[in-house]
């Protein structure tokens, strides 16, 4: 085994040969003790060789290793200079020695430092890891393995899956397999297996078929088979335009989304209630920093955090909302222009109390395990986790916003003072306690769509300005006062743009939507589902 | 009601006079030009205190020919006339010696004038696009060729990229930048098909077509990674969509030159391990330089989690260089000075000497770091060397000609060495 | 003229206070600069900036507070008539940009150029550049106010559509195929009319020609409100069906007020441009918009003497606080809006006038 070693090291240079003679020179056998050493000292270029020859010594456990290294899990520490796995360093963790699987309390976060590796390395490992993975207990792990090496594989490679394919019982992974060999005999000198290979690959979605079979026509441009070859491409062609198309849907739609949740508080406030918010943006906000702070409350609950962070945030923006409104807007109603100047000035109070509080860096807040990763609809396609949940989170709210609106007491007070305050009042309406109530429940939820945004994009003092102009946009382009209008406007506009994106560009889509909203308007004043009756003027 | 808007007017103009007249001068006076509010503020501020801290230091140390210094921070508001008019009352009202300041290009366009109007001196900490040298301005961030060569050659040799997708705001650093960089890997045979640019907007916050789209690219069987330029706010959304989308940075490795460590204390950088960046600092480099910057910050901010970064280096070496000059020169004076800083060399945190060039740029070395989750570096790879930064670019067909040399007899910030003209300022 | 100032004491003052500034300062400013009265070429311009911008704001107050338009959008104009000032001061730079390039700017070089654009064209003729000043806005004011007057849009409405206004142009301008600049806009600017932005005349001239600009738009604005058709307007505002019903062609009214006004902001933003030295995208914020309602509604709505003074007045408290209390301006800004909505809503112009009478 060390004959080996020596002979892999010899041609991997100097380095390399140092440190076998060093070894060498101290006994003549090769413990595991003096690998951890050497990985620990290291610089990256020998770490490949490193565990390149530990990979020859003991598959499982350089595999083992590699994985730790990958997840960044693998310390050493200072004091024995023995390799730990670490999940969290951090004083009181538990750390696990490798050689003998022993357990112990780090004192310090400094007493261990981590086993760094780079990108290079990284690769190198992964595909160590993935060739392993190839002949794995779970079916989904070995399909996983299969399927990243179509299109990429070694002739050796090639044989140890020839090899599997014979035991393989699982059909997805013998397809995947089939797939790998497919890649391969497309350049065989067999017209018949070149043209199985062809049959095969033209009918499977997965992108390096298409490549293979584009590098086909390159490579054989005299080939009987191209006009085979070129339907197929044609055909995936296709496809691809469909699945693509659809994909710019559902983009469209998590747009639209985040749209209808950033304008539907507004559509509260401004819409039933005609108060120009401008510190809407600034509600919103402040839902994002309820999240950050909950976080920072429950930093091992990442997950239920941002559940908890749901309910919080629309009792804190609520309640600055109750605190406007009370404060300010109610001195302002029946002059709805005055509202937007006493509101931009809260905003600005706000954006600028946040900066004092919080500094004006942005805050770091985290995305729980369970909303990251895609779900693969086909090689084709595959949507991703988090923007799935926004949609569901934003219809969610939607749904329970116009319940509250139709279905309850509060809502039908609400809508009762909205169309008629002085009737409403002698029909023993307390038309100031639901004003604010009205203003705090669009408020709460402006601060609701904070939690979904903080899982998007910057938590910051400036993040609220960022939303406004399109909240507005929404609102009135679905027509004010009107709920259904909002989510139609916003998940519209959301697709609009996103269609419009890939030949205008993100900055001229955007344009083109602001110009269309501003002649639509000029056609129809009141937006895409105006509000009937004579109060309804803006 | 006569009297009354009279006082008015006599109240107002009489507050702009008194205002100017000139403090008795037994201090040295240094202007601190960064935002404080608006958007920049959450770059710059920390800039500004990065400045308190060296005058506070120098300070302590004795001060600077004998006097003490004080510092004058004015907040331009994140509103770029508004940097060219406080860059006038710094040196016309206040008197101060140098300005240190600006973060974005634009800033640093609008306060140009003003400073070679007045012969001041001027320096900006940030890394740009280049295409400019003036007599009145000190470079101390990077030169494209002091970031955006050494990045790429670090992709093409260390990690085997053969597809390029150039990522940038829109506006003039990336544009720049990518233009460049475009040139330089077509020299180096890369095929247009293979090179992929994209600008979006400033703040642009919905990255889902643009990531799938270079997935897309990046499908092609050819080892593709994505030089970013894309600047500040949007960076969070673009390295979430990366992270939702699932691709990693050994699928695609994304090297940005505008993510420092600051940038990342505001996301979760869990997503992003292997991720990378150039800069010519990382808060994590090994120097004693840098242990003691790291621990003099902590102290004077009052915050042990306060991360350093490499504009605040930037700073720390502009800042020294002006002290050694001023010092050399034996006087304040912006001529004497803007002689005298041409050849200056102070520490660097790296554990290096950098120079100030006759172009008014600096020597640095080139660092390519790796995000790690604890939101800092690890540095994969350094230059051998000190790069000089170049004013003009070689790959520019506008600037390929030009050099910049501030020492007579040519003085001159833009020469076209073929047609030996000079232009630009002063011409 | 004087027909004009009848009962109109604070247009007296204002008028009087420019007229006096321009024959003091100059004065002032060539005293020695130890004269405790001396006043300095920086202040000057400074003055010179919030003139300007007393003028967009004279503009915006004739909409708003006489057409009724809470207008989001007027900085568009402004920024149109810098944008076409702008560039007339670009063309002038000629051979003088770091490429040396007589035919292309520096910007245009810079991203491989290699002829001028044609809406560049003509812009190196000092009268073609102050007639763009002009018509850029007013063309822009008419189709986008032909188009809402005509279908009655109104109130909120209108308010958020000429934010959407604004805010397309920004974006528009900000990208680089526009041709103007970019994010980093026109800059570096040489001379005017062959005479030096960095001499001391020229900034002087400058300052004499906004107070000029200034007394003219406001002796207009006040002819408009006061004549026949004022009257018209001033019904409109407060009700604008009744005037319809007593014959009048309200949208045309409406319409030619609202391109008058645009016109205005647009001189106000050429004569900005020269004295601040660089024009970006920037101008275009929707937040500049409602940063000028905030001035007026300072001074006092309606008034058009108090528009003016609002925005001396602001600006002057933005240059003082940024300086030496920077943490604080948002505060102040923020807590002026809400204080002037509740408690001042005729602003300072109305807390004079209430004085006054008593």
């Amino acid at each position: 085994m060390i004959n080996q070693w020596l002979v892999n090291c010899l041609s991997w240079g100097m380095g390399c040969l140092l440190l076998v003679l060093a070894n060498l020179s101290q006994a003549g056998t090769f413990e595991i003790v003096e690998y951890e050493q050497a990985l620990i000292k290291a610089k990256f270029d020998q770490k490949a060789q490193i565990m390149a020859s530990w990979y020859e010594a003991d598959q499982a456990q350089a595999v083992h290793l590699m994985q730790l290294m990958l997840d960044s899990q693998l310390y050493y520490l200072k004091q024995d200079k023995r390799l730990y796995q670490v999940e969290d360093a951090s004083s009181g963790a538990i750390a696990q020695r490798i050689h003998d699987g022993g357990l112990i309390t780090l004192k310090k976060k400094r007493d261990v430092k981590r086993v760094s590796i780079n990108n290079r390395l990284r690769s190198v490992f992964r595909q160590r890891v993935t060739e392993t993975q190839l002949s794995a207990a779970k079916p989904q792990d070995r399909l996983a393995a299969a399927e990243s090496i179509i299109g990429d594989t070694t002739p050796e490679l090639m044989a140890t899956i020839a090899r599997l394919r014979l035991g393989e019982t699982d059909a997805s992974v013998l397809a995947a397999f089939d797939l790998v060999l497919a890649v391969a005999t497309l350049h065989s000198s067999n017209e018949d297996q070149q043209r199985q290979s062809i049959r095969l690959l033209g009918e499977s979605l997965h992108p390096a078929s298409l490549n293979a079979l584009n590098g086909f026509l390159l490579t054989y441009p005299q080939s009987p088979l191209i006009p085979m070859v070129g339907k197929y491409v044609e055909q995936i062609n296709g496809k691809v335009d469909f699945y693509g198309s659809l994909e710019t849907i559902y983009f469209g739609l998590s747009l639209g989304s985040v749209l209808v949740l950033a304008g539907i508080g507004l559509a509260i406030t401004f819409g039933v209630m005609g108060v120009i918010n401008m510190a809407h943006g600034e509600l919103i906000m402040i839902g994002a920093y309820t999240t950050y702070l909950i976080q920072q409350l429950m930093p091992n609950h990442i997950g239920l955090s941002l559940l908890v962070a749901v309910p919080a945030a629309f009792l804190v923006s609520g309640a600055v909302g109750i605190l406007i409104e009370r404060g300010v807007i109610r001195f302002l109603y029946g002059r709805p222009l005055e509202t937007l100047l006493a509101t931009f000035g809260i905003s600005l109070i706000l954006q600028q109390a946040v900066r004092s509080i919080f500094s004006p860096l942005n805050r770091s807040v985290e995305t729980p395990l369970w909303m990251t990763g895609v779900i693969d609809i086909n090689p084709l396609l595959s949507l991703t986790q988090s923007r799935m949940y926004i949609i569901v989170f934003c219809l969610t709210i939607f749904l329970l916003l116009l319940a509250v609106m139709k279905r309850t007491r509060l809502g039908l007070q609400v809508r009762a003072v909205s169309q008629n305050r002085d009737m409403a009042k002698s029909m023993g309406v307390r038309s100031e306690w639901i004003d604010a109530l009205t203003f705090g429940l669009g408020s709460g939820v402006a601060g609701v769509a904070g939690v979904a945004l903080s899982q998007l994009t910057n938590v910051g003092p400036n993040m609220g300005q960022a939303y406004i102009i399109d909240s507005f946009m929404v609102v009135v382009f679905g027509g004010v006062g009107n709920l259904w209008g909002t989510l139609v406007a916003g998940l519209s506009l959301g697709v609009a743009n996103k269609i419009l994106e890939p030949w205008a560009g993100a900055v001229l889509s955007k344009v083109l939507v602001l110009i269309f909203i501003i002649l639509f308007i000029q056609k129809r004043p009141r937006g895409l589902f105006p509000q009937r009756g004579r109060d309804a003027k803006g | 009601m006569l009297r009354n808007s009279f006082w008015k007017y006599a109240a107002l103009t009489g507050a702009v006079a008194i205002s100017n007249i000139a403090l008795a001068a037994d201090t040295i006076k240094v202007g601190v030009l960064h935002s404080l509010s608006g958007t920049m503020a959450i770059s710059e501020t920390t800039l500004k205190d990065t400045m308190l801290m060296l005058i506070d230091e120098q300070n302590k140390k004795g001060g600077l020919l004998g006097m003490q210094l004080e510092p004058v921070v004015v907040d331009p508001a994140s509103n770029w006339p508004l940097y060219a008019e406080k860059a006038r009352e710094l040196i016309e009202k206040d008197e101060v010696a140098a300005i240190f300041g600006s973060w974005t290009s634009v800033s640093r366009k609008s306060v140009l004038p003003v400073i070679e109007e007045l012969n001041s001196v001027f320096f900006y900490p940030v890394q740009y696009e280049g295409e400019e040298s003036s007599k009145n301005v000190f470079y101390t961030g990077a030169a494209p060729n002091q970031q955006a060569i050494p990045a790429v050659d670090y992709l093409i040799n260390d990690l085997g990229i053969e597809r390029w997708v150039l990522a940038g705001t829109d506006y003039v650093y990336p544009r720049t930048t990518n233009k460049i960089l475009e040139a330089y890997l077509k020299a180096k045979g890369v095929a247009p098909e293979d090179i992929m640019v994209n600008y979006t907007p400033f703040g642009h916050s919905d990255w889902q077509s643009i990531v799938s789209d270079i997935s897309k690219f990046g499908s092609k069987g050819k080892k593709t990674g994505v030089v970013s330029t894309i600047n500040g706010d949007a960076n969070v959304p673009f390295y979430k969509e990366l992270g939702a989308q699932g691709i990693s940075s050994a699928d695609i490795p994304v090297i940005a030159f505008s993510v420092g460590e600051e940038e990342l204390s505001g996301i979760d950088t869990a997503p992003l391990v292997g991720h990378l960046a150039a800069w010519n600092y990382f808060m994590s480099v090994d120097s004693e330089a840098n242990e003691s910057f790291i621990e003099s910050w902590h102290a004077f901010i009052k915050d042990e989690d306060r991360v350093t970064n490499d504009p605040m280096e930037a700073h720390y070496i502009g800042f020294n260089m002006w002290v050694k000059a001023v010092e050399k020169a034996g006087t304040t004076d912006s001529q004497a000075v803007q002689d005298a800083i041409i050849g200056v060399s102070v520490p660097n945190l790296t554990g290096g000497l950098s120079a100030m060039m006759p172009n008014h740029h600096i020597s640095k070395p080139v660092l390519i770091g790796e995000i790690q989750d604890d939101g800092q570096f690890e540095v994969v790879s350094s230059t051998s060397g000190l790069v000089v930064g170049d004013a003009w670019s070689d790959y520019l067909e506008g600037s390929k000609d030009l050099i910049s040399d501030w020492r007579s007899p040519l003085s001159c910030g833009a020469y076209n060495v073929k047609t030996a003209k000079c232009s630009g300022q002063n011409y | 003229m004087m027909r004009l100032l009848n009962n109109d004491v604070g247009g007296r003052w204002l008028i009087g206070s420019l007229l006096l500034a321009i024959v003091l300062i100059p004065v002032l400013n060539s005293l020695p600069a130890s004269s405790s009265l001396y006043f300095p070429t920086y202040s000057v311009t400074l003055l010179g900036k919030y003139l300007t911008l007393a003028l967009l704001a004279l503009s915006v107050d004739l909409v708003w507070g006489y057409l009724g338009i809470l207008t989001l959008g007027h900085a568009a104009f402004f920024a149109l008539g810098a944008y076409a000032m702008g560039m007339y001061l670009m063309r002038q730079i000629g051979d003088r940009g770091v490429y040396a390039n007589a035919e292309l700017s520096d910007f245009m070089v810079f991203l491989d150029w290699q002829e001028l654009p044609w809406f560049w064209q003509g812009f190196d003729q000092f009268w073609v550049a102050i007639l763009m000043v002009m018509l850029v806005p007013a063309v822009l004011a008419f189709g986008f106010g032909y188009l809402a007057f005509r279908s009655r849009v109104s109130g909120v409405y209108l308010s958020i559509i000429t934010q959407a206004m604004t805010y397309a142009l920004m974006l528009a301008f900000y990208r680089n195929e526009m041709g103007l600049g970019g994010n980093n806009g026109l800059t570096d600017f040489k001379d005017i009319l062959g005479y030096s932005l960095q001499s001391d005349h020229t900034k002087m001239a400058l300052f004499i020609a906004s107070a000029v600009a200034l007394i003219i738009g406001y002796l207009l604005c006040r002819f408009i409100t006061t004549s026949r058709a004022g009257k018209v307007v001033v019904a409109i505002r407060d009700a604008e069906e009744r005037t319809r019903f007593m014959g009048y062609r309200v949208e045309n009214i409406k319409l030619w007020v609202f391109v008058f006004s645009a016109m205005l902001a647009g001189v106000a933003g050429a004569l900005y441009v020269p004295q601040v030295g660089i024009i970006n995208p920037n101008e275009f914020s929707p937040l500049n918009s409602i940063e000028v309602l905030v001035w007026v509604a300072v001074g006092g709505r309606a008034t058009l003497y108090g528009a003016a003074m609002g925005a001396i007045l602001i600006n002057y408290a933005k240059s003082y606080l940024t300086v030496e209390l920077p943490e604080v301006w948002l505060f102040v800004l923020g807590g002026l809006f809400v204080f002037v909505t509740l408690v001042l809503p005729q602003g300072v112009a109305g807390l004079l006038k209430r004085k006054g009478t008593e």
